[in-house]
């Protein structure tokens, strides 16, 4: 059998189904007293993959990472890093670092000593140690700041002694609790780039847990979204965005629009859902799992809807729905609308604008025509 | 000053104190002042006026009367004369009691100081960590002994150490002979460090409960084993918790006088005791108040230290 060529700069290994998982999860689960903070997760993360488990709180995701650096052990599942089992394995002999979310640096230490603690646990010569130090100070720009303490460092800084710290003894793995989280917003935006460009130069594994959807949709290779302790998707942030399973990672992640309707047509090529919700049926350009007469959730993002004042052309009888404009909000590239639907629904529109200061734009309380692609939605069953 | 302010100042609000703060200022007196007053003359009057009182009677010699000590001020005929005896001190560093009083106090304070270190800071250390239901009733553990007057509980420990005593007669079911544990250094040992365990207990608490448990994940993260994260991050971290701890069990053990009168024997030789016996026994005020003040001096000087050192320390945490 001829295997297809891979191209060398293809780091997507998840999508080879002969790559072996750098980390392996099988049905993890913990559990405090009654309560699954984690159940039955299953997961392969790659090597040199930047991975986010994404979720609200109390969704799992930083006991799965603590897991993962040993501080918890599963109440069942095995974890396996580099092929080795690491379930019961103490933090200290795991290859694996964690930067925390609240930094934790010594504060009796100052950065060189905090960045050298874990160098001198592996018994390094001394020479060695400071010219490891030098260089990862130069890798996260704090030359020079060696001799100061964590309360002589502002919050951008301490995050960087502190990713400086994991880093240092060169772990195959790095676990990352919301690692810019304590950041203002500008300076997360900065962070978050030099974070990718420092895991793309080390090719170190990053395991990052946020509840941030925008950090994780731009950080991650792949994503886990994480619902009550369980796995909703694992994916690609396209995928995750333009393909969810389901309606908590539709509604999670982004904003969307989301109808009810009932199945009319079942065909392989297409199917066709009648919306009342919507004031019209929704034409589905491809086949959905689904039967006749069954009741599903159609989900589509702001951007995919188009506003006009005439009626569009629309195909298949369906995919165009009137409505009024109600609101408007004015956010610089983009303007939302919200309109209102004939059966009360509203729906949320956003419309680029590209001409500066447009005196035609649709305004408030017109009457408006919605329309949209026939692959624009996803069908949703569950 | 104050009346300058306000001028600048908003139109003050009506209040209780008002009045009696415009009567006051009338008098050149600020409430700021008087609040730092209050302290100030209490201290005046019941530390520093006796302190100079004892102070000036380590100065004059023994004589029979009343007062027993010779007067330091006497009027001959309009001759003021100001009469300071050295002798008292003199005798300090030249009689061999003394010294060895002062020598052995230190010592058994500082190894009082130690054991209770090594017994209190666990002890804290698992309150700290305790859950929070737990917490509480475990710190009233330590403070329960309290309640009861500290006299008693040295008579109740004398009633465990003693030649029939609970603990012997326990040991005595086994067949083994009894242990002579009063009038030993032993008991002193033994009364001290439960008489002041709680004052180690309690500043080691207050520390511990305070120390973020994500540093010591991160030191076992970073490789660190138990020991070691112990020894470089919780340990360096509860130094101030130790130092506060350490003064309050040494500074009062090295002056400590009930517990080696009532459960040492002739042999335990602490400053407190010679004290005792010069001023009751030998009514001997005037060397009893020299070793007062030599005592004062022993104390103040490592308090001074460990203050300085603790400062320091804080200092440098927050140095920014």
């Amino acid at each position: 059998m001829v295997k297809n060529p891979q191209l060398a700069i293809d780091t997507r290994p998840w999508r080879d189904p002969t790559a072996t998982p750098f980390v392996r999860l099988r049905n993890v689960t913990k559990k405090f007293g009654d309560i699954f903070a984690v159940s039955d997760v299953s997961l392969d993360i790659y090597k040199s993959e930047l991975f986010c488990l994404l979720g609200g709180s109390g969704s799992g995701k930083s006991t799965l990472l603590r897991m993962l650096a040993g501080f918890e052990q599963p109440t069942a599942g095995t974890i396996e890093i580099d092929g080795q089992d690491m379930t019961h394995v103490p933090p200290y002999n795991r290859p694996v670092n964690m930067m925390f979310q609240s930094y934790a640096l010594f504060p009796h230490m100052n950065v060189e000593q905090n960045i050298a603690y874990g160098l001198k646990r592996d018994g390094l010569p001394r020479a060695e140690i400071a010219e490891r130090v030098a260089e990862l100070l130069t890798l996260v720009k704090l030359q020079g700041y060696g001799a100061r303490t964590p309360h002589q460092l502002s919050g951008g800084q301490r995050q960087r002694v502190a990713l400086a710290r994991a880093l240092a003894k060169r772990p195959k793995l790095l676990l990352l609790d919301e690692p810019l989280g304590a950041l203002d917003k500008k300076l997360r935006e900065e962070t978050q780039f030099e974070l990718v460009k420092i895991q793309e130069t080390l090719g170190v594994t990053f395991i990052v847990v946020t509840h941030d959807q925008e950090e994780a949709m731009s950080l991650a290779t792949r994503i886990g979204v994480m619902d009550q302790g369980e796995i909703a998707m694992i994916g690609e942030p396209t995928d995750i965005y333009e393909f969810p399973n389901s309606k908590f990672v539709a509604g999670f992640i982004g904003s969307v629009n989301m109808v009810e309707g009932v199945v009319t047509e079942d065909e392989p090529g297409h199917v066709r859902i009648r919306s009342e919700e919507l004031g019209c049926d929704i034409y589905v350009g491809h086949g959905v799992d689904c039967a006749p007469d069954q009741r599903l959730s159609w989900a589509i993002r702001p951007e995919k809807l188009a506003l006009s004042r005439e009626r569009p052309a629309g195909r298949f009888d369906a995919n165009v729905t009137q409505g009024t404009v109600e609101e408007i909000s004015y956010l610089g590239d983009v303007s939302v609308y919200q309109v209102l639907l004939a059966s009360g629904k509203r729906l949320r529109v956003t419309q680029t604008n590209t001409m500066r200061g447009n005196p035609d734009a649709i305004t408030w309380d017109e009457a408006v025509y919605l329309t949209w692609g026939d692959s624009a939605g996803s069908v949703l069953t569950v | 000053m104050s009346s300058h302010d306000t001028h600048h100042a908003p139109p003050p609000r009506p209040r209780v104190w008002s009045g009696v703060e415009r009567a006051l200022a009338a008098v050149g007196i600020s409430g700021k002042a008087l609040v730092i007053a209050a302290p100030a003359i209490w201290l005046t009057v019941f530390f520093l006026v006796p302190l100079a009182v004892v102070f000036g009677i380590s100065l004059t010699i023994k004589q029979f009367g009343r007062p027993p000590y010779t007067p330091l001020l006497t009027n001959e005929e309009g001759t003021v004369q100001l009469t300071l005896h050295l002798n008292n001190y003199l005798r300090l560093f030249t009689d061999q009691l003394y010294v060895a009083a002062y020598l052995n106090s230190a010592k058994i304070a500082f190894i009082s100081t130690v054991i209770t270190l090594l017994i209190g800071y666990p002890m804290a250390y698992v309150i700290g960590r305790a859950p929070d239901q737990w917490r509480n009733i475990l710190l009233m553990l330590v403070i329960l002994p309290f309640w009861t007057s500290f006299l008693l509980r040295v008579y109740a420990l004398s009633g465990f150490m003693r030649g029939n005593g609970v603990i012997n007669q326990f040991l005595a079911l086994f067949g083994i002979e009894p242990l002579v544990m009063m009038q030993t250094d032993f008991a002193v040992y033994v009364g001290i460090v439960y008489t002041y365990l709680p004052f180690m207990i309690l500043p080691l608490y207050t520390n511990l409960v305070k120390l973020d448990g994500t540093l010591l994940e991160a030191s076992a993260d970073l490789g660190a084993r138990p020991v070691r994260t112990f020894l470089s991050i919780t340990l360096p971290l509860s130094m101030p918790g130790i130092l506060a701890g350490s003064m309050l069990v040494f500074i009062p053990a090295i002056g400590e006088f009930v517990i080696p009168a009532l459960l040492g024997g002739p042999g335990t030789l602490m400053i407190g005791r010679v004290l005792w016996d010069e001023f009751f026994a030998n009514t001997n005020w005037p060397r009893a108040a020299a070793v007062a003040i030599a005592m004062l001096v022993v104390v103040v000087i490592p308090v001074m230290l460990l203050q300085r050192a603790q400062d320091a320390m804080r200092d440098k945490e927050q140095a920014s």
